[in-house]
């Protein structure tokens, strides 16, 4: 019993020092000019969407959630952050050659189309991240018709 | 017995600060060191194939992108995303300084492209290897029309793969063997014309 106090003491002993390790916050105000929203001719509703479902994970910009106060939580969304970002980041979309455009269109489609973006990890707790099938079908029209679009150049 | 509790005690204690100490630390080491092991997985790999690996530039390239095409023909996934690896690494050694800045320009956005096809397909499910090769080959004809090739090649379409929306890809044989469509329809598509 004594060693699983002290085992609980030094947990939250462990917690409470992590909590001190700095994270870097994907926070930038000003929205730069090469942003998709900026070179496409996207719907309101259709922006609003995109920026709420995919925004926080894929461009410079991310509105934390409170736990991202807390680690190692912290961590965590740091890391898919940077990893989304790599992937896809829809501030520097005019940047992008059209041979990516291109490709990132196709995977765009192709993972909503899987249901596998936005990450389920991601809507648990960002409910209204989700896309329902009337909107999972009005955005891959609407990446469709942008990818034609862009092959007919 | 006090004395065991008391240095298991200092033990946990040791080890609960140390993993906290290095969480952040570790996690930013495995990132830096995955081009290293998979620099470490080739050379193991290439012991095998020195052939491949002394074949260099377009050779290189081509060499490992129709390895993944006949790992995708036999519905290899794991051969499939070990050619990708390599072919991410020969296509970020690939030589431009004999091409025209122009050609040198095309040549990096065919690269950049193709590159990140072949680090997914490195590590995806075959479906998704699939989506990624589709793409790819687009890349490596479009390569090949700047680059020439050393070998003759056969540009194949299948016009059924991405819900009849079609994909070709490269083959060194006239005889249609199908990656995108596993075993069971192995021999749909055909040959659209000859690169040399």
């Amino acid at each position: 019993m004594r060693i699983l106090k002290i085992l609980g003491w030094f947990m939250l002993i462990a917690l409470v020092i992590i909590q001190f390790f700095p994270v870097d916050r994907n926070e930038s105000r000003e929205i730069p000019e090469s942003d998709f929203m900026l070179v496409n001719n996207v719907p309101k509703h259709i922006q609003q969407k995109i920026e709420v479902s995919c925004y926080d994970c894929h461009s410079n910009n991310t509105h934390y959630p409170w736990y991202n106060k807390i680690q190692p939580a912290a961590w965590y969304l740091e890391n898919h952050i940077k990893h989304g970002k790599d992937e896809l980041n829809f501030n520097e979309w005019a940047k992008y050659s059209n041979r990516r455009k291109n490709s990132k269109l196709r995977s765009i489609i192709s993972q909503i189309e899987d249901g596998e973006m936005p990450l389920s990890s991601y809507t648990l707790l960002h409910r209204d991240a989700r896309l329902s099938n009337a909107e999972e079908k009005e955005l891959i029209k609407f990446m469709e018709n942008l990818k034609e679009q862009l092959n007919n150049q | 017995m006090m004395n065991i509790k008391r240095t298991t005690n200092l033990f946990v204690i040791a080890v609960l600060s140390l993993a906290a100490i290095s969480c952040k630390n570790s996690a930013e080491k495995d990132n830096a060191a995955e081009p290293m092991s998979s620099e470490m997985h080739q050379q193991e790999t290439g012991k095998n194939e020195t052939t491949l690996k002394e074949q260099e530039n377009e050779i290189g390239v081509i060499s490992n992108y129709l390895v993944i095409k006949n790992a995708l023909v036999n519905d290899d996934q794991e051969t499939a995303a070990k050619a990708g690896e390599r072919l991410a690494k020969s296509l970020g050694e690939f030589k431009k300084d004999d091409y025209s800045s122009e050609e040198q320009q095309e040549l990096n956005d065919i690269i950049e492209d193709a590159k990140e096809h072949a680090e997914h397909i490195s590590e995806s499910p075959i479906a998704h290897q699939r989506e990624h090769f589709d793409i790819l080959s687009k890349d490596m004809i479009d390569m090949i029309a700047i680059t020439g090739t050393d070998r003759k090649l056969y540009q194949a379409y299948c016009p059924m793969y991405n819900e009849n929306k079609g994909a070709q890809w490269l083959s060194t044989e006239q005889e249609i063997k199908n990656p995108y469509m596993g075993a069971k329809m192995m021999n749909c598509g055909k040959v659209q014309k000859e690169l040399n």
